[in-house]
C-alpha cells in the first residue's frame, strides 16, 4: 500500500495525557519568554473536594426536620475566646480578604454591600482599608499582612476584627506581586510606592519570626485596640494540625485555614497548582488540633478554598468548621468571567469561565482591574444584590441539607452525617467510604 | 509628672491610661517605672504627650505611635516603634531586631546600636542610629530616611524602593539594587535637620548616601537569582 494512499485505514491523532495541548502551550510560552506564568485565580487541577462526600439523610435511625417549616439556625459568633466584642454573623459564610488594588473600588464596594445585606462580614486585603469599603461593610475584618501596605492604627481601630495573615491557600510560603499596570495613583498612594512599578508583597512578616513572636505581636495588637476585637490567624493549608496548634498557642480567637483551591490576585502558576493541600484534607486535621487542646468551638475555625455551594458549606461545617469563607465564588457572583463579556475575553486570548490574568488589570468585567473605564462597568449596587442573592442561596442549601440530617442548626452537622465516594476523600475527610465503615488508616470494614 | 508603676499596676492599665489622653490633655508628662523588659509598653498612643520609660523594654515598645514622644532610658527589644505614624521615639541604649519596621512617619532615634533589619519595609519614618545597624537593614524600604552614624552590616538596603540611607561608617555590603548615590545639597540639608532633631553631634559631610538603582522596579527575568 502506498504511503500517500489517503483511503487507507489510519489511526486518529492522539494527544498525550502527559504532554497535553495545555502543557505544550506552556512549554512554548516559557521557551519564548523565559518567565514563568503568573496568573490569578486558584488551582485548576482536579483534587479531592467536597463533591466526593455525600450526606446521609435521616431515615429510620435519624429523624429529619421539615423543610421550610422547622427552624434551622445559621447564626455564628466568632471571637469568643478573648475579644470583648465578638463578631455576630447571621450566616456562617464570610467574604475572604481581597485587596483594593487587586480589585477595583467598585468590586470592593459590591462585596461590602452584599455581605452586609446577608448579615455577614467582608475582609480587606493587601493595600489597606478604603472609606468606601468601611462605609458599606457593617462587619469588616482588617487584614494585618506581611506587606503592611496602608497599615495604620486608625483603621485598625475602625475594624470589627483583625486577621493576621500568615499565608493563603494559593501560595503557602509565598508573597505576592501586583504588577505595575494595576498601580493607579490611588493604589500607589495607599501603598507608599511610586505609580506604575511592580509591588512585591513579602512572604513573611517583617517584625516577627515565629509563633513565640506572634504571641507577642497579638498582645500588641490587642493592647492597641483595647482587647475588643477578635484576632484571626490565617494560614495556607500545609501543616494544618501544627499550624492550628501554634495559632491557638499564640492566642488566636479564630483560626482561618485556606486550602489549595483558594484564590490569589497574582502569583506563579506553579505555586498555585503545586503548593499546599486540598481544602478537604485540612479540616479534620485542624479540628483534631483544636479538640486536642480542648478548644474546639472555643477558638472558632473558618475554612476557605474553593467553597462554591451550600453543599460545600454544609460539608465543611459537618467536618468541624464553624464558618467558611469565599473569595473566587464571590467574584463570580458579582460578575467575573460572565459570558456577556465573551468577545472581550477572547480578545485577551481567553474565554469566559477561564480568564485568570487578573494581574494584567484588563478584566472586562471591571472587577480585577484599576482601569477606570473598565471598573465603571460594575454597578456596585446591582453586584451587591447579586452577592446577597448568592449568599442566601448557599445558606438555604446548607439549611436544607442540615434539616435532612435532623439538625436544627447548621453547626450541629457532624462527620457522622457524611460518607465518602472515593477512598482518597474518605482518607482526607476521615469519614467512611460509602457503604462501609472503613476509614482509610483508621480500621473498620 | 504622672508616675506609673508598671509592675504594680500592669500593662493593660498603663496603655489604657496613656491611650485615653486627649489632644488637649494637661497630663502631658508621664513616667513609667519598673518596665522590666515588658512587651508592648506605650503602644497605640495618639496624643501629644511625653512618656519616659525608666528601664529596658521587651518587644514592640511604642508600636504604632502617633503624636507622642516616648523616651526609653534603657534598651529596647524587637520591633520598637514598629509602624509608627508620627511623633518621636528616643532610645538611649541599643535596639534589637526590626526597629522602626514598616513605620509610616515620625522620628525614631536610637542612641546606641540597632540590630538586624532596622527599618525593614519602612514607609516614611525617619530613623537615626547613633551606632551601628545589623544586616538586612532597610530591606525593601519604601520611603523615609535612615541615618547610621556607625557602620552598616551586610545587605544594606536590599531591594530598596524610594527610602534614602545615610551612613557615616563602613557598609559591609549593599543589598540587591542598592547603590551609593551622589550627596547633593538637599541631602546635606535633610541630614543636618535629622541629626539636629536626634540631638546627635555629627558632621553631615562625613556621610555617604545610598538608595535604589531602580533596576528591580519592574519584573525582569534577568534580575532573578
Amino acid at each position: 500500500m502506498a504511503k500517500d494512499d489517503k483511503t487507507a485505514p489510519q489511526t486518529l491523532p492522539r494527544y498525550s495525557n502527559t504532554f497535553t495541548p495545555e502543557v505544550n502551550a506552556e512549554i512554548r510560552r516559557a521557551a519564548a519568554t523565559g518567565i514563568y506564568d503568573i496568573r490569578g485565580g486558584g488551582a485548576k487541577r482536579k483534587v479531592p473536594h467536597f463533591d466526593d462526600l455525600v450526606f446521609l439523610g435521616a431515615s429510620m435511625s435519624r429523624y429529619p426536620l421539615e423543610g421550610y417549616r422547622e427552624k434551622c439556625e445559621t447564626s455564628v459568633t466568632l471571637g469568643t475566646r478573648f475579644a470583648k466584642k465578638p463578631i455576630e454573623l447571621k450566616i456562617p459564610i464570610t467574604i475572604a480578604g481581597m485587596s483594593f488594588g487587586a480589585l477595583s473600588a467598585q468590586a470592593k464596594e459590591a462585596l461590602g454591600r452584599g455581605a452586609t445585606m446577608a448579615g455577614t462580614s467582608t475582609t480587606t486585603g493587601d493595600g489597606g482599608m478604603t472609606p468606601e469599603e468601611r462605609g458599606q461593610s457593617e462587619r469588616l475584618v482588617y487584614q494585618y499582612l506581611p506587606s503592611r501596605y496602608g497599615m495604620n492604627p486608625v483603621d485598625l481601630r475602625k475594624a470589627d476584627a483583625i486577621e493576621v495573615v500568615v499565608g493563603q491557600g494559593a501560595k503557602p510560603g509565598g508573597g505576592g506581586m501586583l504588577l505595575g499596570q494595576k498601580i493607579s495613583d490611588r493604589v500607589a498612594e495607599m501603598r507608599t510606592l511610586p505609580k506604575g512599578i511592580d509591588q512585591r508583597s513579602a512572604c513573611r512578616h517583617p517584625d516577627w519570626t515565629g509563633p513565640d513572636d506572634l504571641e507577642i505581636k497579638i498582645l500588641e495588637l490587642r493592647e492597641i485596640t483595647g482587647w475588643e476585637k477578635p484576632i484571626y490567624v490565617k494560614v495556607g493549608a500545609a501543616r494544618p494540625f501544627f499550624d492550628t496548634t501554634l495559632a491557638v498557642k499564640a492566642g488566636a480567637d479564630v483560626v482561618v485555614i485556606d486550602g489549595m483551591q483558594g484564590g490569589t490576585a497574582a502569583t506563579q502558576d506553579v505555586f498555585i497548582e503545586h503548593v499546599g493541600i486540598p481544602t478537604l484534607a485540612c479540616i479534620r486535621e485542624a479540628v483534631a488540633a483544636l479538640q486536642e487542646l480542648n478548644m474546639h468551638r472555643e477558638v472558632q475555625l473558618i475554612v476557605s478554598g474553593g467553597i462554591r455551594s451550600g453543599a460545600d458549606v454544609a460539608k465543611a461545617l459537618a467536618l468541624g468548621a464553624d464558618a467558611v469563607s469565599i473569595g473566587t465564588a464571590a467574584m463570580v457572583a458579582i460578575g467575573d468571567n460572565d459570558p456577556k463579556w465573551e468577545d472581550e475575553y477572547q480578545a485577551l486570548g481567553s474565554t469566559a469561565g477561564a480568564y485568570d490574568d487578573w494581574h494584567e488589570g484588563k478584566d472586562p468585567a471591571g472587577i480585577s482591574t484599576q482601569d477606570p473605564e473598565l471598573a465603571k462597568r460594575l454597578d456596585p449596587v446591582e453586584a451587591g444584590r447579586r452577592l446577597n442573592n448568592y449568599l442566601k442561596v448557599m445558606t438555604l442549601e446548607a439549611q436544607t441539607l442540615a434539616r435532612a440530617c435532623g439538625k436544627n442548626h447548621v453547626n450541629n452537622l457532624e462527620p457522622e452525617d457524611l460518607q465518602a465516594l472515593t477512598v482518597e476523600a474518605a482518607a482526607m475527610a476521615k469519614v467512611p467510604l460509602a457503604g462501609t465503615t472503613w476509614i482509610p488508616g483508621q480500621g473498620g470494614m | 509628672m504622672q508616675t506609673f508603676d508598671l509592675e504594680a499596676n500592669g500593662l493593660r492599665a498603663l496603655n489604657e491610661k496613656l491611650q485615653a489622653q486627649a489632644q488637649n490633655t494637661n497630663e502631658t508628662a508621664w513616667s513609667v517605672v519598673n518596665p522590666r523588659g515588658s512587651h508592648a509598653i506605650a503602644v497605640g498612643l495618639d496624643a501629644p504627650i511625653e512618656v519616659t520609660v525608666n528601664g529596658s523594654t521587651g518587644y514592640y515598645c511604642a508600636g504604632m505611635n502617633q503624636q507622642a514622644t516616648v523616651h526609653v532610658k534603657g534598651n529596647v527589644g524587637p520591633g520598637a516603634a514598629e509602624n509608627m505614624m508620627s511623633g518621636k521615639v528616643v532610645v538611649e541604649g541599643d535596639a534589637s531586631q526590626y526597629a522602626g519596621a514598616t513605620g509610616h512617619g515620625g522620628l525614631l532615634v536610637i542612641k546606641g546600636n540597632a540590630s538586624s533589619r532596622c527599618g525593614i519595609s519602612m514607609k516614611g519614618i525617619d530613623i537615626v542610629v547613633g551606632g551601628n545597624v545589623g544586616h538586612m537593614s532597610a530591606f525593601m524600604a519604601q520611603a523615609g530616611h535612615m541615618v547610621v552614624c556607625g557602620d552598616a552590616g551586610d545587605a544594606l538596603g536590599d531591594s530598596i524602593y524610594e527610602a534614602k540611607l545615610f551612613v557615616r561608617g563602613a557598609v559591609k555590603s549593599l543589598g540587591a539594587d542598592c547603590v551609593e548615590k551622589e550627596m547633593r545639597t538637599e541631602h546635606i540639608a535633610k541630614l543636618t535637620e535629622l541629626l539636629a532633631a536626634a540631638e546627635i553631634d555629627a558632621d553631615p559631610n562625613d556621610f555617604k548616601r545610598y538608595g535604589s538603582a531602580r533596576q528591580l522596579y519592574n519584573f525582569n527575568i534577568d534580575n532573578a537569582y
